[in-house]
Order: structure tokens, then sequence, then C-alpha cells
């Protein structure tokens, strides 16, 4: 066989090698893509920008679809919103530990409010029980799994956990395909559309605050809340990380938070820190207050203060 | 030949240095550029005027005006002395509101009853109790009034309502009752997964 016949068979042949692979490849790709359902909202998902990158109408669309299936589902009427920060607004949140009783209602506001799922559960809020008279807190050695028959236990306090909404978040640094982000109100949100559920941010917080979807979330249709934003409290999918977004849906209207509202002490605080007559502003300049795990850099806006015995000027 | 080496050394150069400029982004300390604070200063206290119309409703009072009863043919007994349960119908007895020290006609006023009456003798109606407060808890009450001590609800950036003194605590038994906490959440070892399909069932 001389080169020449070599080479001539080589191209006349009928399925090349390239020939063939491309024809797998476009094979698998058309079997991936949902030809048996027509309805085009499934199409604009798979081709769809990133959020940040939305203009108005696919905005407008995307929203009205996502209201179309969850009303369809829940048979509720359900608003999905994504009312945009506000200026000159950066949040910020604060604990009074000398109030708190550990009592638990917040966690289970939050559950309701942000449709959590209940089965499997997640909870955004994780309330830690401390021994009294011992070092100083370490967050690894909180107890989340208390269970007395009362609350408030005698030598014991309570450190609520949740998102700590950081200035310089390791998550969204990890995020593979940027589906979590900051927000210029200082919120961080996840696009649960976008996750890919690789949990690297989770392996990043270090305050244990994302939250990954084992299953699908089951929400009691009776108890959903229709009042959604599309980066907070819609329902998750299974194989996506969730987390606490200070209750974007209540707060972008100017409203507090679901935990805020349940408190039964009042030790929970929040508001503008730009603005100076919020009460936020008031407990950061006369109240000693401090951060968890302050040394990581991660620069939270998560505050914790002791009022009791702790105030400055008195 | 040379020509084709100086080329390949650019490139290796090139190379190094892209490579590393992008380590610095990678690696460089995230800087935040600090946020504008403004230059107004955060009020130590703040005028009750400012308060009150942020107050949450009162409660009506059940037995008022408490004249009915203690009118001017019963006679006052100005004299100190143990009180067993006085109106029990009212929520609450004399008893856990610094005791030793005070009692009844320390805020009631003897001479009008419809009315409370502050330390130096003044009467205060009762929807302005919080001034009886006041006076001993001074600390707690210019803390409400800055909105760290207390509960509000509402807005954070407009109308919102303050949860006051009475609201909370029982005046003449002030301390929180201890409460039985809602269930804690699920050990991951009590969760056994049944479906990947559906859910996850919890064992236990």
């Amino acid at each position: 066989m001389t080169d020449s016949e070599h080479n001539n068979k080589g191209s006349n042949s009928l399925i090349t090698r390239r020939k063939f692979l491309t024809g797998l490849a476009a094979g698998a790709a058309t079997l991936t893509l949902p030809f048996g359902n027509t309805d085009a909202s499934i199409w604009e998902e798979y081709f769809r920008q990133h959020f940040t990158r939305l203009d108005k109408d696919e905005l407008k669309n995307i929203l009205a679809n996502l209201e179309k299936k969850l009303s369809q589902e829940y048979g509720k009427d359900v608003t999905v919103r994504a009312t945009p920060p506000m200026e000159n607004v950066l949040f910020g949140y604060a604990i009074d530990l000398s109030r708190c009783i550990g009592c638990r209602k917040c966690v289970y506001a939050c559950v309701k409010e942000n449709n959590l799922s209940r089965n499997p559960e997640v909870h955004w809020i994780v309330n830690l029980q401390f021994r009294k008279n011992e070092k100083w807190l370490n967050m690894e050695e909180g107890n989340a799994y208390y269970n007395p028959e009362i609350v408030p236990e005698k030598g014991y306090y309570y450190v609520p956990t949740q998102c700590q909404q950081c200035e310089n978040p390791p998550c969204v640094k990890v995020c593979p395909v940027k589906a979590t982000w900051k927000e210029p109100d200082g919120m961080i949100v996840v696009d649960y559309n976008w996750c890919i559920g690789c949990r690297y941010c989770m392996a990043a917080c270090p305050y244990g605050a994302r939250h990954f979807n084992w299953g699908k979330p089951y929400i009691p249709k009776e108890e959903l809340n229709p009042d959604m934003h599309y980066l907070g409290n819609r329902p998750q999918y299974k194989g996506v990380v969730g987390k606490c977004t200070w209750c974007i849906q209540r707060t972008r209207e100017g409203r507090y938070t679901a935990c805020v509202e349940i408190c039964p002490v009042g030790a929970r605080k929040f508001g503008n820190m730009l603005d100076p007559k919020s009460e936020l502003r008031y407990i950061l300049e006369h109240m000693k207050v401090f951060r968890l795990k302050e040394d990581l850099g991660t620069n939270p806006k998560f505050f914790y203060f002791f009022s009791m015995g702790s105030s400055v000027k008195s | 030949m040379r020509y084709v080496n100086f080329v390949i050394l650019w490139f290796i150069m090139t190379g190094f240095v892209l490579l590393f400029s992008d380590l610095n982004i990678a690696y460089a300390v995230h800087e935040e550029t600090p946020h504008e604070t403004p230059k107004e200063e955060v009020p130590f206290d703040r005028p009750v005027e400012e308060i009150v119309k942020y107050l949450a409703p009162m409660k009506e009072l059940t037995i008022f005006p408490c004249s009915e009863c203690h009118d001017k043919d019963w006679e006052t007994n100005p004299e100190r002395r143990e009180m067993i349960e006085p109106h029990d119908i009212t929520p609450g007895k004399f008893i856990n509101h610094d005791s030793e020290n005070r009692w009844c006609l320390d805020c009631h006023s003897p001479n009008n009853r419809d009315k409370l009456r502050l330390i130096n003798g003044k009467l205060v109606n009762f929807k302005e109790y919080y001034r009886l407060c006041e006076q001993c808890h001074k600390k707690i009450y210019r803390e409400w009034k800055m909105g760290v001590h207390g509960k509000r609800t509402g807005y954070w950036n407009g109308v919102k309502e303050y949860m006051h003194c009475a609201q909370c605590h029982n005046p003449h038994d002030p301390p929180f009752k201890p409460v039985m906490p809602e269930p804690p959440p699920r050990k991951p070892k009590d969760v056994k997964m049944i479906s990947t399909e559906t859910n996850i069932v919890e064992t236990k």
C-alpha cells in the first residue's frame, strides 16, 4: 500500500472519525434538550443570562414565568419580585446576647417566612448554647441541639447564628459560576437557578451559614408565603445552596426581618448603618459590640453585644 | 535562528508576566472602598415627643376608672402593709417588683385613684405610665428610646411600632418567665435517605 492510497482511503470513507464524534456530541446534546415539553420558559431557563446582566424585559419575563409555575404548583397567587437595592443603604444587624433566651422562635419564623424545606429540614438560623463562665465563645463548641424543658437554663447563654453578610465574603470568592454575589446594600444573595450545587461556598463559609437542599424542598401548600423575592424566599430546588438574606423580600420594602418581628424579648436589632438615626448606629456607637471570628478578616455586618453592664456612657 | 530564539524568549516572558499578574488578582487582599459615613453624630438621648407617635396602641385597662370602687367614701389606709392578692382579677399580684421597699401607694396616687404618682408627687395619666418606670430605670429607658432595649416592628425606614414597658413586662411582676423552647434541629445522624427522587425522610 502506498502513501497516496492510504490517504485516499481515509478521506473517501463514508464515516470518518471526526464526523462520527461530532455526530455523537450533537446527538447527545439534543437528547438533553426538552423537546417533548414545548413550553418556552424551559428554553429560556437554559439559555438565559446571568441575573446581574438581565435587561428589564428579560427579568420581567423570568419573574412572570416563575410566578405562573409556582402558582400552579402551590394553588396560590404567588408574586415574585426582584426589588432592587435602595440608595445609601447598607444593612446591619445586631443581637443583644444578654437578652436572648434561646427559645428558637426566630428559627421557625424564618422557616415560614422564607419557604424553607420542612422535610428534609433546613434551618437558616442556628441557635448555639454556651456555658457561662468558660472561655470566650468558640463557635465550634456551641451546642445547637439543646432541648431542655424551659429556657433560659441557669448557667448558659445563647448565641443565634445565621448568615453574617460579610463585607469580604469568602463564599462569593469560591463560587465557580458566580451564582452568589454581594448586592450594593450588603446582602449576599444566591440565584438558585444559577447554582450548580458544588457546595464550595459551604466549605468556605466560616460560620456554617449556607445550607444545602439535599432533597426536593417540601413546603405545605397552606403554609407557603406567597410574597416572594427572586433572590430570597422563593422555593429552592433540590441540589442548590440557600442562605439567609435578611428577608430581602421584606427589608427591600422597608420592613423589618421576620426574626426581628418574632423575637419575644426584643434581642434582635436591624437597620441601616449609614443612617445616623437608626437604632443600629446607636448600638454601634454606644455599645461594646463584637463579631464572630473577626480574626478571619471577613468583616461581617452582624454584630453581637451585651446590653447589660456594657453601655459606654452610663 | 537567533531571531526565533528571541521570539520564544519573548513569549515565555509575557507568559510569566501574565501568570504572576493573574496570581496577584487571585490572591490580592480584598480591599473594600470604605463607605462614606455621614458626619452627623448619633444622639445620645432622644426627646419623648419623638417617641410618642410611634408607641404601639395601649391595651384597654380591664377595670377602669379605679375611682368606681375607690371613691371618696372608701377611706384610704396610707400605712404600708402586706396585701394579700389585691385585685386578683388583674393579672399578677404585687410580689416581684422591689416589694421590700415599695408598695401600692408609691406609684398609685392615694388621693386621685385614676392617676399615677411620680416620686415628686406629680400626678400623671395611666397612658403616660412609662414616666414612672423612667424614675428608677433611667438607663433602660434611654436605651428604649434609642431602640436598643425593647422590640420594634413595622418599617426600619418608616412607620414602626415601639412596644412599651408594660406590653412586655407586667408592672407588678416585671421579669420574663421562662418559656418552652421550640424543637431542636435534627442531628445529621438521625437522618436517613430513603429516596433520591422525592424526599429524605427522617428516622426517629
